[in-house]
């Protein structure tokens, strides 16, 4: 099993999302592409899930709200419930105005951050990590679609030749 | 063009119909004198006593002794306080100690251990008893007319609120919502009628037409420093707080606000048959002109129409806080008719992106009016100064439900239900989402007025619903009807064809 895959190049964004919707049409399945700028609307041409991260957020936000109401209700009202200058700490819902402030800012901290730190997981970004783009212009000034080579290589790289590619180079892949 | 059903003409018409009806019964059912109202809690009060002996009962195997004792402790009470009545003066505060006292002194004797409460109730002596009466007098005379107040400043500034975000549309050149400018204006075709309405209620305040007391400083014996009634607060700020100034201000503000909107349809109309965008410049230069004019009429709107009915507290964000309530109201209502008038395919080119952002805005403005809301009870709650903190003290008090009911209409329900992208392209998400909103920020506009001029007396019955209903119908009437004066596109604007093409 050969590991040789095609690196079609582009230089124009509209020349690349109408290459992906023939590649598509043709029944190529579309390893990777790398672009300089992120082009509007090519998820949906390659026909990408949507992305889950928002939802990650809102649980993380809970999370953050519960640890800071149950650190102040522990702290304020539990723990040590003293008299500073008249509040009320006899329960938390009597003191919770002055509570509100830090539950928001740790909705938000917490929403944040363990969102930021999961997109980082999921795409596997990290200080000292080896970059991967195949070609050093692709984050400059062109697009790269990579595609597996099944069958006919000389029938995929005129096929992505007709698609207005600039290049068209066959790769063997590590 | 838009034709107008029949349905919805006749669904309006009787919505007035029941409104001025509902509205009618309120005016017909307030006290007239002291005497309806000694009647009406003689009433509620002999149930209460009732219940109080029923309650007691159990624990005292002479109920009959009880009760007697009671009595007798209420005419000694009435006796001895008559004296003190007579030479207390018109201090009220004294007076009421005076009676205290008087009534521990009555009650040592007859022994009630559990009755002191219900002694000291009843205890009142005849002057206070008068005052009482007088205060839930004004209060129940009050309850028509603020029903009819309320519900009025809402509908009016809901198409203020639709007029604002309409000039902010075009001042920032936006792209997307010009197709959604035909709805807008016949939307704020409300304000005409709305504010005239509402200057007739305010010349009614001013003038004290029936009974009407929602302005406390309008009676002319407060201000005055020989009468009893003399109150210092109010006198120093006699200078803003004064009818003429007040009607003054109230005519400039709503005839400019009118004038504005009328050259701007005026424009936008013209604008359709233009060889150049000359009527659409004209229009952008009159929204920055109005922002500005806006932004300053609005605060002193707030002050007087809203914060005034309280004239011992004063806020100073408050004109925010009540723009932001009646501005998310006006965009969830561009979205519901929006979508009316699209399920009945009149606006073919409005898509789900459309109504996504108009969504957005009504989460993010919902979260805006909770940040003001709760900055401005949170800094007064905090300090806790007397002074101030008597607005939330009698809100709390009376109007637990409403008070914080509206903070799960207006914050958290929108919150959960809106924060979801796909929710706010589904047209039932974003009609359930405004009728909620809708009624959440009517609560609002309750508890703003209400505890001043009706107190513990209020209620939401047939005053307050048959006003809502009749200005609903009215709103309906008259925005339907505009909205039949001119093609729903508005084809020479500028910013329509990438309005029509908006995808998000």
């Amino acid at each position: 099993m050969s590991n040789k895959v095609i690196h079609a190049i582009y230089n124009d964004d509209d020349v690349l999302m109408d290459a992906v919707k023939q590649t598509r049409a043709a029944h190529h399945h579309i390893e990777e592409i790398y672009t300089p700028f992120p082009v509007h609307g090519l998820d949906k041409a390659m026909g990408l899930a949507p992305t889950r991260l928002a939802i990650c957020a809102f649980i993380y936000g809970l999370v953050g709200l519960s640890i800071y109401t149950a650190l102040m209700n522990y702290i304020m009202i539990q723990d040590w419930p003293q008299d500073i200058g008249g509040k009320p700490s006899f329960n938390y819902i009597d003191n919770m105005p002055a509570f509100v402030p830090i539950m928001f800012e740790g909705t938000v901290f917490f929403a944040a951050h363990l969102m930021v730190i999961t997109f980082y997981m999921r795409s596997k970004l990290w200080p000292f990590k080896q970059a991967e783009n195949p070609d050093v212009r692709t984050t400059d000034d062109h697009f790269l679609m990579e595609v597996g080579v099944h069958g006919n290589e000389e029938e995929l790289v005129s096929f992505f030749t007709n698609t207005g590619a600039v290049e068209v180079k066959v790769v063997e892949k590590h | 063009m838009y034709t107008f059903s029949s349905k919805l003409k006749t669904f309006s018409f009787v919505l007035m119909a029941l409104g001025v009806v509902g509205i009618v019964i309120g005016f017909l059912n307030a006290p007239k004198t002291i005497e309806d109202v000694e009647k009406l809690l003689a009433d509620s009060h002999h149930g209460h006593e009732a219940a109080h002996v029923e309650k007691v009962a159990p624990h005292a195997t002479e109920a009959h002794v009880v009760a007697d004792t009671v009595k007798a402790v209420e005419t000694h009470v009435a006796d001895s306080t008559h004296t003190v009545a007579h030479e207390t003066t018109v201090d009220s505060t004294a007076h009421v100690e005076d009676t205290t006292a008087v009534v521990a002194v009555a009650e040592a004797p007859a022994h009630t251990d559990n009755h002191d409460t219900h002694a000291k109730a009843d205890a009142h002596s005849h002057d206070d008893h008068k005052a009482h009466l007088e205060h839930v007098l004004h209060q129940l005379q009050n309850k028509p007319w603020a029903a009819l107040y309320v519900a009025c400043i809402f509908f009016m500034l809901i198409s203020v609120g639709v007029l604002a975000f309409y000039a902010i549309q075009y001042a920032a050149q936006a792209g997307w919502s010009p197709i959604l400018f035909r709805v807008m204006e016949g939307i704020t075709a409300y304000l005409l009628p709305g504010s005239i309405i509402f200057f007739v209620l305010l010349v009614a305040a001013g003038m004290h037409w029936g009974h009407n007391h929602l302005f406390v400083w309008m009676d002319p014996e407060v201000v005055n420093p020989e009468s009893v009634k003399f109150d210092k607060l109010i006198f120093l700020k006699k200078g803003w707080l004064n009818v003429g100034r007040f009607l003054g201000t109230a005519a400039i503000i709503l005839i400019v606000w009118n004038y504005v909107r009328f050259k701007f349809v005026k424009n936008s109309i013209a604008q359709d048959s233009a060889e150049d965008n000359a009527p659409y410049k004209r229009n952008f230069k009159l929204a920055a002109f109005f922002l500005v004019f806006f932004i300053v009429s609005e605060s002193i709107m707030s002050w007087d129409w809203v914060m005034s009915v309280d004239p011992h507290w004063y806020s100073t964000l408050f004109g925010w806080y009540v723009f932001a309530s009646f501005f998310v109201s006006g965009i969830t209502v561009i979205a519901m008719i929006t979508l009316y008038l699209k399920s009945k395919g009149y606006l073919e080119n409005v898509n789900t992106s459309h109504i996504h952002d108009l969504a957005k805005f009504m989460f993010g403005i919902s979260i805006f009016w909770t940040y003001l809301w709760f900055s401005q009870f949170m800094l007064i709650w905090y300090s806790n100064i007397p002074e101030e903190v008597t607005y939330f003290v009698t809100r709390i008090e009376h109007y637990k439900l409403p008070f914080f009911g509206m903070l799960a209409l207006n914050f958290i329900f929108p919150l959960l239900i809106l924060i979801n992208t796909d929710f706010k392209r589904l047209t039932w998400i974003v009609v359930m989402a405004g009728i909620v909103i809708l009624c959440g920020h009517y609560i609002d506009f309750f508890n703003m007025i209400m505890p001043a001029t009706v107190g513990d007396q209020w209620f939401i019955g047939i005053p307050e619903i048959g006003a809502l209903m009749f200005f609903l119908g009215l709103f309906i009437f008259v925005v339907f009807s505009a909205l039949t004066k001119a093609p729903l596109v508005a084809k020479g604007n500028p910013l329509i064809e990438e309005s029509k093409h908006f995808h998000y």
